[in-house]
């Protein structure tokens, strides 16, 4: 009982990045902007963010920097494919490729190391309930924040003018232009909330979940993270679902290695890259759901 | 004489775009109350000059004053505080948001769904325009989706209200309603410009009309003391031409559609009940209705886009054709031209002559390969035939003007002398020479020998060409009746959804 409590927080830490990275390229994708930088960003930021934790000492720096890394890095994205009306995908395949080479290079010095932060945070009486309190409330906060963003944003998209706003310019970016609205400016505001989600992922991975760096590290989540988006059809708590989804996913991959089950390990590390390809192909098969749901400018180069 | 200061003054707007001058020194005034037409061809410069009203285009010269001040508004929004609103003829609405939602974000202040639903509902009750606030607008018929933009223009009450040839998809009926509204709203005081290329509307409505031909004005007029003759004549220079043909014996029963019943593919489509048609050799039939009654769900059961219908529930002559694909429906002497000219009638990146295989099956390939000598041919001779003005064969579909590529689409069916040739608003959003044209070739077809169907919301185009009309309400069509016993009166109730059988007594009676 207390191995499944075990497992379920286990699963949700491991969920946690790729909610924080799904929850921002959806409110990208819902403006219209596909960054496929994202695996890039998420680098850079991890890198950035675990440098400044080892020398400030820091973790909550450590995170503010993967932010800002993760945001900056996404201006060049915003600068080239809105500003210059590069190919949206081109572009984001080319900064993937940039932030890997790039956070591999600025983390030379850093390669072994490793960070000593505290990553469980025990809730003063809720975590003493039994199963509950190990499965849910020993948690390092991000997991908290990142669920916590989840309903801002479901609100914000669901409720609000500005959530309006967005959808109306990734569905047609030529009408919301019609009526008034800045649409590349509001474009270049989602892609820098995605850069800093993407930045508060790819630091939280180098800092809290696996406290080293190593080059590499983020290993396929921001491409998962962009499936996310899909597969939850670009609505939030399904972003969520799927996020703890592939987290559970990733730990019955362990736990299974730990019980001893005669599985080659490498299998098991397949399982989050099958589970995403079968899951998008089910999700495809309802075209009006996608259609009622898919920002229809997806991609699509918007000259003002 | 004492004059009030003109709600809208324009004096001596010029804009030029690379290659054309869209507006050449052109004056305009409305005034507090006034309905104003402004009426001239696709072309002629009416939406450029809409759009320096309206602040989405900046004039390279003249003056605007609004209320006697002089003002530039530098975008929609902008002009929209000055109290300009626009009703759109291609509609600036999102597809995948709500009717509310759409409202929204035009409408300044606190988001408060609930409320803004009861206005929309109340708007459309004063207006009789009927929507269903919560409904996706992409589930929405053309109809209502124009509904939508009034009712959205009319909530921000305007004090200019830009309408944008607003009837084309109106009943009889409802168009009397709207013009109801229009005059409640000019004795309210708002000034209306109304933008048409149906004179006999201008006629009706307007006290005065700015004419614009190729980007000059050709003439400000009482449209009430002019002809149609006459304000067509400063429109395009001469008078349409109406179609013409030698009205042939019809022949056997061509296209069979017998008791269809069917439920939508869309959740949110019109179920279809029991319905019937015949289209004989040598005959047009024309389907009246407002869009959304059900004529998407019927046209894509002829065309094979659903074949989900009975197999014998549609039969072209002895064939059932219900379940059959496509192209075996081609094969057999179908033609169909849909209502959506980009995307569904041609692809709008390729070029015409690429476009031409879409729908000619046979001679333009050779073992799969392209024979593109073939392609440009047939395309060039379609261009030259119809008078298409392209850049050339090769020229991308969405270059072309509506009425240009709506003239190579129906041109591209017409080359094959289709036995049965189905066509969705033929000249929807085409301009008077080329829809004049258009109707003249769908006439051209029936004298040929073709069983041509024809669904339109314009009621005056299905009485020049038809000779049998049936009318589609709610999923239900009426029975058929002859056009030189119907009045558009009677075609105008039954739009709106008067029982059928009442309309074949009156046809009884008419006849007798």
């Amino acid at each position: 009982m207390e191995q499944l409590a075990s497992l379920i927080a286990a699963t949700l830490s491991a969920g946690t990045p790729l909610l924080l990275a799904g929850i921002g390229l959806l409110i990208n994708e819902r403006s219209g902007i596909l960054n496929l930088g994202a695996e890039g960003m998420m680098l850079i930021a991890a890198a950035a963010g675990f440098a400044v934790g080892f020398h400030t000492g820091s973790a909550t720096a450590g995170l503010i920097a993967g932010a800002v890394a993760g945001v900056l890095f996404s201006l060049i994205f915003s600068g080239l494919a809105i500003g210059l009306v590069t190919n949206q995908y081109a572009t984001g395949l080319a900064l993937t490729l940039f932030g890997a080479g790039l956070s591999a290079f600025a983390g030379l010095a850093y390669v072994g190391k490793t960070v000593p932060f505290q990553t469980n945070f025990a809730i003063p009486g809720l975590s003493e309930i039994p199963f509950f309190g190990t499965a849910l409330f020993k948690l390092h906060p991000m997991v908290y924040l990142a669920l916590l963003l989840t309903g801002v944003v479901a609100w914000v998209l669901a409720r609000t003018r500005l959530g309006l706003t967005i959808r109306a310019v990734g569905e047609s970016p030529e009408s919301a232009h019609a009526i008034g609205f800045p649409v590349r400016g509001i474009r270049v505001g989602t892609v820098a909330f995605g850069g800093a989600c993407c930045g508060l992922a790819g630091a939280y991975l180098s800092l809290i979940y696996t406290p080293l760096w190593v080059e590499g590290m983020v290993a396929g989540r921001g491409w998962i993270a962009l499936a996310l988006t899909t597969f939850a059809t670009w609505k939030p708590w399904r972003v969520a679902l799927g996020a703890y989804l592939f987290g559970s996913v990733t730990m019955i991959q362990f736990a299974l290695q730990a019980e001893g089950v005669e599985i080659a390990s490498q299998l098991l590390s397949m399982l989050p890259y099958i589970a995403t390809i079968v899951v998008l192909a089910l999700v495809s098969r309802n075209p009006a759901f996608i259609r009622l749901n898919m920002p229809a400018s997806l991609g699509k180069p918007f000259h003002p | 004489m004492p004059e009030l200061a003109a709600r809208l003054q324009l004096t001596g707007i010029s804009k030029r775009y690379p290659g054309v001058l869209a507006n050449d020194n052109v004056s305009l005034t409305v005034a507090p109350g006034e309905i104003h037409g402004l009426i001239g061809e696709n072309g002629a410069g009416k939406s450029t000059l809409m759009k320096v009203v309206y602040g989405a285009a900046r004039p390279d010269s003249g003056e605007m004053r609004w209320n006697g001040a002089v003002v530039q508004p530098s975008s929609p929004a902008q002009a929209r505080k000055l109290g300009i609103g626009m009703v759109f003829q291609h509609f600036s609405l999102f597809d995948t948001l709500t009717v509310v939602e759409n409202v929204a974000l035009a409408l300044p202040g606190k988001l408060d769904r609930a409320q803004l639903a009861r206005d929309i509902e109340a708007m459309g009750r004063r207006y009789g325009l009927p929507v269903d606030p919560s409904q996706h607008v992409y589930s929405l018929s053309v109809g209502e989706r124009q509904r939508v933009e009034i009712i959205r223009c009319l909530l921000q009450q305007p004090s200019l209200l830009i309408m944008d040839e607003p009837t084309s998809v109106l009943t009889p009926q409802a168009v009397e309603k709207l013009f109801g509204t229009l005059h409640q709203l000019s004795s309210e005081g708002v000034a209306i410009l109304y933008i048409s290329h149906k004179l006999e509307e201008v006629r009706t409505l307007c006290s005065r009309a700015t004419v614009l031909r190729g980007g000059r004005v050709t003439g400000v007029c009482n449209p009430r003391e002019e002809s149609v003759a006459s304000l067509s004549r400063l429109m395009i220079g001469a008078e349409p031409p109406r179609a013409t043909g030698v009205a042939r014996e019809a022949g056997a029963d061509q296209l069979i559609i017998d008791h269809l019943s069917m439920e939508p593919q869309e959740r949110t489509g019109k179920p279809l009940h029991d319905v019937s048609l015949v289209v004989r050799k040598s005959e047009i039939v024309g389907i009246a209705g407002v869009s959304g009654n059900g004529q998407n769900e019927l046209l894509s059961a002829i065309s094979g886009e659903d074949a989900r219908a009975p197999a014998r529930s549609i039969r072209i002559g002895d064939t059932a054709i219900g379940r059959l694909p496509v192209v075996a429906r081609r094969a057999l002497g179908l033609a169909f031209v849909p209502e959506e000219r980009l995307g569904r009638g041609a692809v709008p990146a390729l070029g015409l002559d690429l476009n031409t295989l879409l729908t000619h099956d046979t001679g333009l390939t050779r073992h799969g390969l392209i024979s593109h000598a073939a392609i440009t041919t047939l395309a060039r001779s379609i261009i030259e035939r119809f008078g298409v003005k392209a850049a050339g064969p090769a020229a991308p579909a969405k270059s072309l003007s509506g009425g240009n590529l709506q003239k190579f689409i129906v041109g591209r069916e017409v080359v094959k002398s289709p036995q049965v040739f189905v066509v969705s608003q033929p000249t929807w959003g085409v301009d008077v020479g080329a829809a004049a044209q258009i109707r003249q070739e769908i006439v051209a077809l029936r004298d040929a020998g073709s069983a041509v169907l024809v669904v339109s919301e314009e009621l005056e185009e299905l009485f020049e060409i038809c000779d049998a009309l049936y009318v589609i309400a709610n999923g239900r069509l009426s029975q058929r009746i002859a056009v030189r016993d119907a009045t558009i009166e009677q075609i105008g109730e039954l739009m709106g959804g008067a029982p059928a059988s009442g309309a074949g007594a009156e046809v009884q009676h008419a006849a007798a």
